[in-house]
C-alpha cells in the first residue's frame, strides 16, 4: 500500500478543501514511473490558516520511491507530491502535525474511489480534555462552527438514508477532520440542532465502538399522516419477521422464520419481485441497519441461526402497536397474549418521544 | 432570533424529508394534518408563513423549503433544496464518478435543446464518449432509470427532461455553469426548459408554457410582451388539478396520488 504525501511550500489557507484523484497515467518502458495529476477543489471560502488536513489516500500502482512530481494545482503553485512507500497493509493512521505557522504543511491525500467505510479504527482519537476544547474553541469563530456543525448534519442524513448506522470514527474522518479538537462541542451543537429542528436524536449503538443510529423523537405518524410518507415495500417483510420473534417470546430459529414466509409466497431460496434476494435482505440488510439480529447458536451441527430485535427495532418500533396489529390480524383482543402483552407494556417503559 | 418550532413543524420537516417533493395540494393538506396531531393553532392558507418558520431554522443547516412551479404542469410544488453544494456532487453518495457524468452531459443536452428534452438515442451516444468510465448500453438505460426513480430526470415516450426537484435545487447550479446559454422566462424569470419562443429574430424572448397560458389567458390577439409581434404558438390552456371544479386540459399529473386505502406502499418513489 502506498501513500502519498503531498508538500507545498506555500502555506494553504482555506478552511478545508479536498484534492480529487484526476487521473494516472503510467509510462511504460521498463521505468515504473508514473505521474499524478491532481485537482484542488475548495469546499470553504478561506478563512483561517490550516495546519493540517488530514486527508488519506491509498493508491495501489507503482511509484518509485522519493520520485518527485510538479503540479500546478488551481491558483496554487509551486506544488509537490512526492511518493512515499509504506510498508503497513493498512493505509496509516491520521497524523495531525500541529505546524504552526511553518512555511509548509502536510497534506496526506484521501478517499478516492474505495468506499468510505474503511476497516481501520481511528485509534489515534481520544477525546480532547475539556481544556483543549476551550482552546480550541477560542481559536475558532462561531460560523466555523456552525458550519462544522451543519456538515456533520448533513453527513448524518446522508448516512440515515440508506439506514446505515454512523460511526463516530467516520464522522472525524471525513467531515470534522482538523476541529477534532472540538469534537464535542462540535457534536453537542449537532445533538441540539437535530432536537429543534427536526425532532431527531443520535443514539449510541455501539458504545465502545461509538456507532450510532438516527431515531425518531416524534410518535411513529397515524392516520392521515401515514399516507403521506412513502415506505419502503420492505417495511412489510420486516413487521411480518419481527411479529414472528415477538410473539414467539424475543427469539426465534431461523427455519421458524424461513417457513413462515414461505407459507406467504416469500421463498428465501427464490428472487422476489419487490424484495429481491429475500435471504441477503433479511439476514444482511436488515442486520446491518439494526433492525434484526441474525446470531448463532453455539453447539449446533449444521451451524443454525437464531432472530432477535436489533437495536432499531427496539428503539423505532412501538410493541404495542405491534401487538394491535396482530390482534387485527388475527381478530383477536392483544391482551388475550397476557406473556406477550405484559412484555410489551413493560419493556418501553418511557417512550423517546416523551422523553 | 428565530422562532423555536414545535412538533407540527418538525412533523411537517420530515416528511418534507421523506418526500422530497410534493404538491401544492399536499403541501396545505400536510400543514392542517401536522397542526392538528400535534395540537397546534391551524391557520389556513398560512403554509408559506408556516414554511418560513422553518425555514429560518433550517438556513444554518444550508437547506430550505422552496416553492416553485412545474414546467410539466405549471402547479406550485413545495421542495425540500439544499443550498450547500451548488454542482451535482449533492448526488454523489448516490452515483458513481462516470454516472454524474452522463447525468452532466445529459443536463447539457437539455439545456441546449430547444424543448428542454434530451433523447434516449442521443444520450446513449454520450455515453460512448465519457472522460471517466465508459458506460454500455443497458448500464446507461440501467442509470437513466434510477434517475428517474430518484426524481431527478422524468421521462416520457424515450425523451427526458429535468424534473421540477432537479430545476428548484440546481436552478443556481444551471444559471452559473450555462449562464447565457440557459433560456430565462421573460415573465417569471425563472430558468425556462420547456418553453415557447418569440418568433421575431430580433427579439427571441422565451416564456415558459405555463406562464403562457397564464399571460394571454382570454386574449384574443396574443401579443409578444417584449416587440409586440403576433404570438404565434398555441397558447394551452391554465391547467387545472382534476380536485378543481372548472374544466381542465387532459394533461396527465406527474407526481401519482397516495392510495386512500390504508397504508400507500409505493414500491417506487415517485
Amino acid at each position: 500500500m502506498l501513500s502519498v504525501v503531498l508538500t507545498c511550500s506555500k502555506l494553504l489557507t482555506a478552511a478545508s478543501f479536498r484534492v480529487e484523484l484526476v487521473s494516472i497515467n503510467s509510462r511504460a518502458g521498463g521505468r515504473e514511473a508514473t505521474a499524478l495529476y491532481f485537482q484542488i477543489a475548495w469546499e470553504s471560502a478561506p478563512s483561517v490558516n490550516v495546519y493540517t488536513s488530514s486527508i488519506r489516500v491509498s493508491i495501489s500502482g507503482s511509484l518509485r520511491r522519493g520520485r518527485s512530481f510538479k503540479t500546478t494545482i488551481g491558483s496554487v503553485t509551486g506544488l509537490n507530491i512526492k511518493a512515499v512507500m509504506s510498508q503497513r497493509k493498512r493505509p496509516s493512521n491520521v497524523q495531525s502535525s500541529q505546524s504552526k505557522g511553518a512555511r509548509h504543511s502536510e497534506v496526506l491525500l484521501g478517499g478516492g474511489g474505495g468506499d468510505d467505510d474503511d476497516d481501520d479504527e481511528d485509534v489515534t482519537f481520544t477525546q480532547p480534555s475539556t481544556s483543549q476544547v476551550q482552546r480550541g474553541l477560542a481559536r475558532l469563530t462561531p460560523a466555523q462552527v456552525d458550519l462544522k456543525t451543519a456538515e456533520v448534519v448533513q453527513f448524518i442524513f446522508v448516512k440515515d438514508q440508506k439506514k446505515i448506522p454512523i460511526r463516530r470514527a467516520d464522522i472525524v474522518k471525513h467531515v470534522v477532520k482538523d476541529y477534532r479538537n472540538i469534537y464535542p462541542e462540535i457534536m453537542k451543537s449537532v445533538g441540539r440542532t437535530l432536537d429543534t429542528v427536526f425532532g431527531l436524536m443520535l443514539k449510541e449503538v455501539d458504545v465502545k465502538n461509538h456507532v450510532y443510529i438516527l431515531i425518531n423523537k416524534l410518535e411513529p405518524p397515524g392516520g392521515e399522516l401515514l399516507n403521506m410518507t412513502p415506505s419502503n415495500p420492505k417495511i412489510g417483510l420486516l413487521f411480518v419477521i419481527l411479529g414472528i420473534i415477538f410473539m414467539k417470546g424475543g427469539v426465534v430459529k431461523e427455519s421458524m422464520v424461513w417457513n413462515t414466509l414461505k407459507k406467504l409466497r416469500v421463498d428465501p431460496g427464490d428472487r422476489h419481485e419487490d424484495f429481491g434476494d429475500v435471504k441477503k435482505v433479511v439476514t444482511d440488510e436488515f442486520v446491518r441497519q439494526r433492525y434484526l439480529e441474525y446470531v448463532r447458536i453455539p453447539h449446533t451441527e449444521p451451524l443454525e441461526f437464531e432472530f432477535r430485535w436489533g437495536q432499531r427495532a427496539d428503539t423505532e418500533v412501538s410493541k404495542v402497536k405491534l401487538l394491535e396489529f396482530m390482534g387485527q390480524l388475527h381478530d383477536q383482543d392483544p391482551q388475550s397474549w397476557t406473556q406477550q402483552y405484559r412484555d410489551a407494556t413493560s419493556s418501553q417503559t418511557v417512550p423517546v418521544s416523551q422523553r | 432570533m428565530a422562532r423555536p418550532l414545535g412538533e407540527s413543524h418538525k412533523r411537517f420537516l420530515q416528511t418534507m424529508m421523506a418526500n422530497g417533493i410534493v404538491d401544492g395540494d399536499k403541501a396545505r393538506a400536510l400543514h392542517r394534518h401536522c397542526c392538528e396531531t400535534h395540537g397546534a393553532q391551524y391557520t389556513p392558507d398560512k403554509l408559506d408563513e408556516f414554511i418560513e418558520v422553518i425555514n429560518a431554522q433550517l438556513q444554518p443547516m444550508f437547506m430550505q423549503i422552496r416553492k416553485g412551479l412545474s414546467e410539466e404542469d405549471g402547479l406550485q410544488y413545495y421542495a425540500l433544496v439544499n443550498m450547500a453544494e451548488t454542482d451535482v456532487t449533492r448526488m454523489s453518495a448516490d452515483y458513481a464518478d462516470n454516472e454524474l457524468e452522463l447525468f452532466r452531459k445529459t443536463m447539457d443536452l437539455i439545456v441546449d435543446s430547444d424543448n428542454g428534452t434530451a433523447s434516449s438515442t442521443d444520450i446513449l451516444n454520450c455515453a460512448d464518449s465519457l472522460q471517466t468510465k465508459k458506460l454500455k448500453k443497458k448500464e446507461t438505460e440501467h442509470v437513466l432509470n434510477r434517475l428517474v426513480q430518484d426524481k431527478w430526470l422524468i421521462e416520457k415516450q424515450g425523451e427526458y427532461s429535468l424534473s421540477t426537484r432537479c430545476i428548484m435545487e440546481m436552478e443556481p447550479y444551471i444559471r452559473r455553469i450555462y449562464q447565457d446559454q440557459v433560456k430565462v422566462c421573460h415573465i417569471c424569470h425563472n430558468v425556462a426548459l420547456q418553453c415557447q419562443m418569440c418568433e421575431n429574430p430580433t427579439c427571441g424572448i422565451k416564456i415558459h408554457t405555463h406562464c403562457v397560458a397564464r399571460y394571454f389567458k382570454g386574449r384574443t390577439d396574443p401579443r409578444c410582451p417584449s416587440c409586440e409581434d403576433f404570438w404565434p404558438h398555441e397558447i394551452p390552456e391554465v391547467y387545472r388539478p382534476p380536485s378543481s371544479q372548472s374544466q381542465s386540459a387532459a394533461t396527465e399529473k406527474t407526481t401519482p396520488t397516495p392510495r386512500a386505502t390504508g397504508q400507500s406502499r409505493k414500491t417506487r418513489r415517485s
